[in-house]
């Protein structure tokens, strides 16, 4: 072997030490008013949002503090005679939410594997652009849609469900008779389930772009492994591409869940709004924070609004959790697979 | 010393292989095999793509679905429906599929083909629900569309009884688009120097920007309208000014806003963070400040990613209906004031009309929703065209240009060494 690279004698006498030269670039005005500007609209941004949370809070204080506790229990909507909760809303929406998402997630899970896994080179794009186009149709041409279309097609399938499923207790339809030929399907009809489905397809897209993007970045080597291993395609995609992608499928799912809890006027137009907790998801009458801020928004009394208010809270907060849990697992699945280009 | 010229490693002696031929090589040197006599012709193995069999497979097996699921409906159980139908016949498809893939694979294979159908067939679901959404609201839009007055009249004359021959949704054309350049003037300037700032001061102020923007991202759309009633419809008191603006577009505006703005960012941000960073190096080295970076090298490079963050940003604020839907109140004449009177936009006709229930307003619905989905489908398509590459991809003519302004600047440069005659 030859000499090493550094010869062990200090080349500076021990004495004078070694300070790490202070490395300072002084900007010009031009590149400080930058910065300065730069900044300040990122505060701004933060300002609003801070501001969104804080008028709600301050608006809906009013109401909160006359009903207190009474605002999660109680299941009707009569601020005027101060008897009004968001027991029964909530619960519908949270209902509709899952509804939503127990389809979109198959629908989404599926899209993504085909578009990432299986879809020949030259259609990637394209349907990358028709889930994106998806996400952009107005909700208001979906709820049109779920309205008119799909439920009239879809009330055979609840009625099946509620005849020969009816004893578990959510597909149970109060007031339907199947054995009846005259039965009236308005029972079926704006029901949980149909808001649930039209809900899915407007979910579906953000849920499949958030996962595609973390099926695409499962690393190239460990696909390769496993065919080397004589993996089929599905075992390549069962052992790498759903592992790797786990936090994607969560994150992806839980940021469509955030979405179609805060939905607003697709559900307002096939529901039929109530305000008992509707434990049944085939039946008509259901219920929706975001339907009920819909429906009352032109109260007639301060009070009124602040209860509205109130419920907008109530609804910005559970979105907000849903969808920081759902960075958060998105962000953390992503540090680590990301390779560096 | 340099370190990186140096003598090979020593290496270790081979063992002594037991060489097939007699000239045995010297140690260290790949041998290449010399090519056999070729007894046939060599083909290329394909590796990928459909066989016979797996298309005879796919087809047997849609036929044994197809006949099992009529002969059950129509002959054998009481069963009735379109959904029904397609339910119990994909299934059956399944089962016949597993049975006829068995015959020939082993059980990992069956798995496989198994799972890449059901990707299939889910992947193509999805594309038919999207189609069907458009399909169906275009099928039925034409039959207020194909009136000329849709387009060039309100809906002031129109009541429920009146036929499509009369009235349109010039008013709330209008409105949509006066708010959404409400919207556009207030959030692309903002989003997009707050997207700047992520990019280019990166610290935790700006993790925690970002944060907040992405987690409002998904802020419902109801909210944002109930926001903008709270602190300005109804009005805000900062000390002796008392701050309200009347429903309209203005407000509505705002409300829209309040929403595109995370959207616009986040975009914004992703586009932004994918402009290499050794072309702002390049930049910074040749003396550039950091703002002259900014605005010849990071936004040019991404302006087509930037256009089309904002243009589905606005394909976005433009559909949604709620925050309009408390802001605007909602009239049926053209006003085209935002400040003064209430003012319709598109999704809200298109919202009012359908839960009116009255079957003609319910075809001005469909009118109106044709024109809403067109709107977006143009924008999207622009959006599509803009941003058809990545960033610093340029296209064919852009090329031609940076080559001739090169050229240009070559001539300059030897024009002025012929003058001064050495290089400077």
């Amino acid at each position: 072997m030859t000499a090493p690279a550094y010869s062990p004698q200090p080349r500076i006498a021990p004495d004078e030490t070694d300070v790490p030269r202070p490395l300072t670039a002084r900007r010009g005005t031009q590149d400080r008013a930058f910065r300065g500007l730069a900044r300040g609209s990122g505060g701004l941004v933060l300002g609003m949002m801070a501001l969104v949370g804080g008028f709600l809070v301050l608006r809906g204080w009013q109401a909160l503090r006359v009903d207190g506790i009474r605002f999660l229990t109680v299941q009707q909507w009569e601020p005027d005679s101060h008897d009004f909760g968001i027991a029964g809303v909530l619960t519908g929406s949270v209902l509709i939410g899952l509804t939503a998402i127990f389809f979109a997630l198959p629908l989404a899970l599926g899209t993504a594997l085909y578009i990432s896994e299986y879809a020949p080179a030259f259609l990637k794009r394209t349907l990358v652009s028709l889930v994106d186009l998806m996400a952009a149709i107005p909700s208001v041409v979906y709820g049109l849609w779920g309205f008119l279309f799909l439920q009239q097609h879809v009330i055979g399938v609840a009625r099946f469900i509620s005849t020969y499923l009816g004893w578990i207790p959510i597909f149970k339809v109060d007031g339907a008779d199947p054995h009846n030929p005259l039965i009236n399907l308005n029972v079926y009809s704006g029901s949980t389930f149909i808001a649930g489905l039209t809900v899915a397809l407007m979910v579906t897209p953000i849920a499949c772009s958030v996962m595609r993007e973390a099926f695409s970045q499962a690393p190239l080597g460990e696909r390769e492994g496993a065919y080397a291993l004589g993996a089929t395609r599905w075992g390549m995609i069962r052992t790498v591409v759903l592992p790797f992608g786990r936090g994607g499928i969560i994150g992806g799912t839980m940021l469509g869940l955030g979405r179609a809890l805060g939905e607003t006027i697709a559900v307002y137009i096939v529901i039929s709004l109530g305000f008992t907790i509707q434990p049944h998801i085939l039946q008509a009458g259901t219920g929706s924070v975001s339907a009920l801020i819909a429906n009352h928004y032109g109260a007639a009394t301060a009070f009124d609004m602040a209860g509205l208010m109130a419920a907008g809270l109530a609804l910005f907060l559970l979105t907000l959790i849903v969808n920081f849990a759902a960075s958060a697992i998105v962000a953390r699945s992503r540090s680590g697979a990301v390779s560096e280009a | 010393m340099d370190l990186y010229t140096e003598t090979t490693p020593p290496q270790p002696q081979p063992e002594p292989q037991s060489q097939p031929g007699p000239a045995t090589p010297p140690a260290g040197t790949t041998v290449v095999a010399e090519p056999g006599e070729p007894d046939r012709p060599e083909r290329r193995r394909r590796t990928g793509g459909f066989r016979r069999d797996d298309l005879l497979a796919l087809l047997g097996a849609l036929a044994g679905a197809l006949s099992f699921t009529l002969l059950l409906f129509t002959q054998l159980a009481p069963f009735d429906g379109l959904i029904g139908f397609f339910v119990v016949g994909y299934a059956a498809f399944l089962v016949f599929y597993t049975f006829l893939v068995a015959l020939e694979e082993s059980w990992p294979a069956v798995r496989d083909r198994l799972a890449s159908a059901v990707v299939h067939s889910i992947a193509l679901l999805l594309l038919l629900a999207l189609g069907d959404v458009i399909v169906y609201v275009f099928s039925q839009g034409p039959q207020a569309l194909r009136h000329l007055n849709f387009w060039t009249q309100d809906l002031r004359a129109a009541g429920p009884l009146q036929p499509l021959t009369i009235g349109g949704v010039r008013h709330a054309m209008i409105g949509t688009f006066e708010q959404i350049t409400i919207a556009l003037a207030i959030t692309v300037p903002l989003g997009l120097l707050c997207a700047v700032f992520l990019n280019e001061l990166p610290g935790r102020f700006a993790r925690f920007v970002r944060t907040i923007a992405d987690a409002a991202t998904a802020l419902p759309s109801v909210v944002a309208g109930l926001f903008v009633y709270a602190a300005l419809i109804i009005g805000v008191q900062i000390g002796p000014v008392h701050l309200q603006i009347q429903k309209g577009g203005l407000a509505a505006g705002l409300a829209i806003s309040v929403m595109m703005l995370p959207i616009i960012i986040r975009a914004a941000d992703v586009v932004l963070r994918l402009v290499p960073g050794s072309l702002k190096e390049a930049s910074y080295a040749l003396g550039a400040g950091q703002w002259r970076t900014v605005w010849t090298v990071t936004l040019p490079t991404a302006r087509s990613g930037l256009a089309t963050a904002v243009i589905l940003g606005s394909a976005r604020g433009l559909g949604e209906t709620s925050p309009v839907l408390l802001t605007a109140g909602y009239n049926t004449y053209t006003n085209g004031n935002p400040v003064q009177g209430p003012q319709t936009s598109l999704p809200l006709a298109v919202f009012k009309l359908v839960t009116s229930g009255e079957p003609l307003q319910i075809q001005r619905a469909y009118g109106a929703a044709a024109v809403l989905i067109l709107v977006v489908l143009v924008l999207f398509i622009t959006a599509r065209i803009i941003g058809g590459h990545g960033p610093g991809h340029l296209t064919g003519r852009q090329r031609r240009a940076r080559a001739s302004a090169s050229i240009r600047d070559l001539d300059r440069i030897l024009a002025r060494t012929a003058q001064n005659g050495s290089l400077p």
